[in-house]
């Protein structure tokens, strides 16, 4: 039974999320976004299927492709687009990039660019949170190269001595780069599998499909908030753009035309307009007055950039230490 | 005579005064709650404060210092213990790109303190004796301590952990035994100010950490030459008081700088460096660096026999820069102690 409320706001948040990725798509070659950035289109799903699940007060982190985590738990577009543009009103003062987003306001604690490297700082952070008895959870994004780090063991290792409330969120899109998953881990071995082995709860998803993220997604948390410890959620899905940057690459052939197109076929948003369909309230307007709201937003939100003044140069050697 | 306790027991009496004023503080590190209790320096810290704030750790550097921070960016204080400096090496990535850039990115602090034991002597070889201080400033964002008296490694590990940024609190072995006048209660050293501890007129030395001792038993015997020094115990390595420095370099016009890390690239180095650039005018003749040879340190018991510096090694570098001619004759009468041990309280096993 499909909760249409919930189902509502994944759609709208997916397609914000959507947007915004493709004006930047559009927007790059303009060349006033001089990062490497990297787009999140066709992985809506698992963004927003946990962050609808997730409450204001919990805490996030998230890697190099963090566009859609930071937009889904509410982060700022206006910031994160100036951050993109290194303009002083980025959420990152124009320090840190596309790969270094921060909204604490609404609990998104940090990306970074490093694979793995956020996993045991949002472990830390659930320490802190069940030192201060917090009802509170982290949850952390990461990727299935992550997987590979040993910082990634090290971590999962101690939320489970500990039974920190910490929600791992593994994305897995088959490739590292151009790598494909089959030459970077065992053939048959199931990533969520491995990681019960260590000593938590663990499951698996379509991360396509963002009802059943969301429905995973507050299984794990409530389990966790009871008290349970760590859990972990594997969802498959797919980057339809190059790993980093605006463009299409099936033409490099590191991956086949086919595979791609199957994955397309099954967008996030296609799926969800296709459940939505049997929801009475929901039209062709709808979707409309939703995708035309969205692209208001993301325009906004380049207006607001390009307006914004650059940081000076001499702001470059400020904030080294806290005082 | 004032109380006097050893270096081990000031940094004992700092984490208890620490974690008493403020219960955000939270302590960590393999071992900090067996019976040895890291060298006696967190013994009884859990009896007191409880398993939830002083905890032993699994052997996960890098993630242990990633929760470090985390824990840090949401209002806990930590301070995490590694019994050598060699194993914090797993944890760089998170030490470099995570601890030294959270502020100059995000604007939130890392209030977290990381103590480091150095090995010395007693076969402790290549990969238990690194001193990797020079590392650590070369990176933006961390701050780096080596105290070398009781009363400073309590009053700088108190500053560190109040501070609200990463720092790099660096003990030598061979100090922890080492008595000092320390006093009771809340007591702070600043860091980033070094310490003039002998006043002399013929050649300012810069040192840290042990080689502050071996300076001291150096000035002695140069003393009776009527060669008289001012020593510097830089006490922070990162920021540097370069104010310090240079204030000596213009009286004395000569320099000696020591390092307990590999020469190239060294602390030492810096202090020559920015001495020759900021003080060219005053300095007398040509400055000189003591330190380690460019090489892994040695195990065995002969190995070692010439290879760390000590106070005739100082003198030696002392008359090069005075440009006396050296006979080869200094001995500091050290009794039965053998070269590979700080004293007769130390029985290894490390």
């Amino acid at each position: 039974m499909i909760d249409w409320e919930i189902a509502i706001k994944l759609y709208k948040n997916m397609q914000l999320i959507r947007h915004i990725e493709e004006t930047i798509a559009r927007k790059y070659t303009e060349w006033k976004m001089r990062c490497p950035t990297h787009l999140s289109i066709g992985q809506e799903g698992i963004a927003s299927g946990v962050s609808i699940a997730l409450s204001k007060a919990d805490l996030v982190m998230s890697t190099h492709r963090s566009h859609a985590h930071y937009i889904a738990k509410g982060g700022d577009p206006n910031t994160l687009i100036a951050e993109i543009y290194g303009k002083s009103t980025g959420c990152s003062s124009g320090i840190g990039g596309s790969m270094h987003l921060i909204d604490k306001s609404v609990g998104f604690m940090g990306s970074t660019s490093i694979v793995g490297n956020t996993i045991p700082i949002a472990v830390g952070l659930g320490l802190s949170l069940k030192l201060q008895k917090s009802k509170h959870i982290s949850c952390v994004y990461f990727g299935d190269g992550s997987i590979e780090e040993g910082v990634f063991y090290e971590s999962v290792n101690f939320a489970a001595i500990k039974k920190l409330p910490v929600l791992f969120i593994c994305e897995n899109n088959f490739y590292s780069v151009y790598s494909s998953l089959k030459v970077r881990q065992p053939e048959g071995r199931k990533i969520y599998k491995m990681v019960e082995g260590i000593g938590i709860k663990s499951a698996f998803g379509d991360g396509n499909n963002a009802i059943e993220v969301n429905n995973l997604t507050k299984n794990a948390i409530t389990s966790i908030r009871e008290g349970n410890g760590p859990y972990f959620l594997e969802f498959s899905t797919y980057r339809w753009l190059e790993h980093c940057g605006p463009n299409y690459d099936n033409d490099l052939g590191y991956r086949s035309f086919n595979e791609y197109s199957d994955w397309k076929e099954k967008d996030p948003i296609v799926m969800l307009e296709k459940q939505l369909k049997e929801y009475d309230e929901f039209s062709n307007e709808k979707i409309s007055t939703i995708r035309n709201h969205s692209q208001k937003i993301a325009d906004e939100a380049f207006e607001f950039a390009e307006s914004s003044p650059f940081p000076k140069p001499e702001d470059a050697y400020k904030n080294l230490y806290s005082e | 005579m004032k109380r006097q306790i050893t270096f081990i027991k000031a940094i004992n009496e700092a984490l208890f005064e620490a974690m008493k004023e403020d219960n955000s503080i939270i302590c960590y590190g393999l071992g900090v709650d067996d019976p040895k209790g890291i060298f006696g320096s967190t013994i009884g810290l859990q009896e007191k404060f409880g398993e939830e704030r002083v905890f032993d750790m699994p052997a996960s550097e890098n993630a242990m210092t990633g929760i470090a921070i985390g824990a840090s960016l949401n209002n806990i204080r930590p301070v995490m213990v590694h019994q050598r400096t060699d194993f914090f090496l797993l944890a760089m990535d998170q030490l470099v790109n995570s601890a030294a850039k959270w502020h100059y990115i995000f604007g939130a602090c890392v209030p977290i303190t990381i103590r480091l034991i150095v090995g010395q002597g007693w076969g402790n070889g290549p990969t238990h004796s690194q001193s990797l201080h020079s590392w650590f400033s070369h990176i933006p964002g961390l701050k780096v301590v080596m105290p070398t008296t009781a009363a400073d490694a309590k009053g700088l590990l108190l500053s560190a952990i109040a501070d609200n940024n990463p720092v790099i609190f660096i003990e030598h072995r061979w100090l922890h035994n080492m008595q000092g006048e320390v006093p009771e209660g809340d007591y702070r050293i600043p860091i980033g100010k070094a310490k003039l501890i002998n006043e002399g007129n013929d050649i300012s030395i810069v040192s840290m950490s042990y080689l502050t001792i071996e300076a001291k038993l150096a000035i002695e015997y140069l003393k009776e030459k009527d060669i008289s020094v001012d020593l510097i115990d830089l006490r922070t390595v990162k920021p540097i008081d370069w104010d310090t420095i240079y204030k000596s370099v213009k009286k004395t016009g000569k320099l000696l700088a020591l390092d307990i890390g590999n020469a190239t690239n060294s602390v030492a180095s810096e202090v020559i460096a920015k001495v020759s650039i900021n003080c060219f005018e005053d300095l007398k003749s040509a400055p000189q660096r003591l330190a380690l040879p460019d090489y892994p340190i040695p195990t065995g018991f002969s190995l070692t026999q010439k290879f760390f510096n000590r106070a005739e090694d100082i003198i030696e570098s002392v008359y090069q820069v005075l440009g006396i001619a050296d006979n080869g004759s200094v001995v500091i009468d050290r009794g039965e102690t053998p070269h590979d041990v700080p004293g007769d309280w130390f029985k290894g096993p490390f």
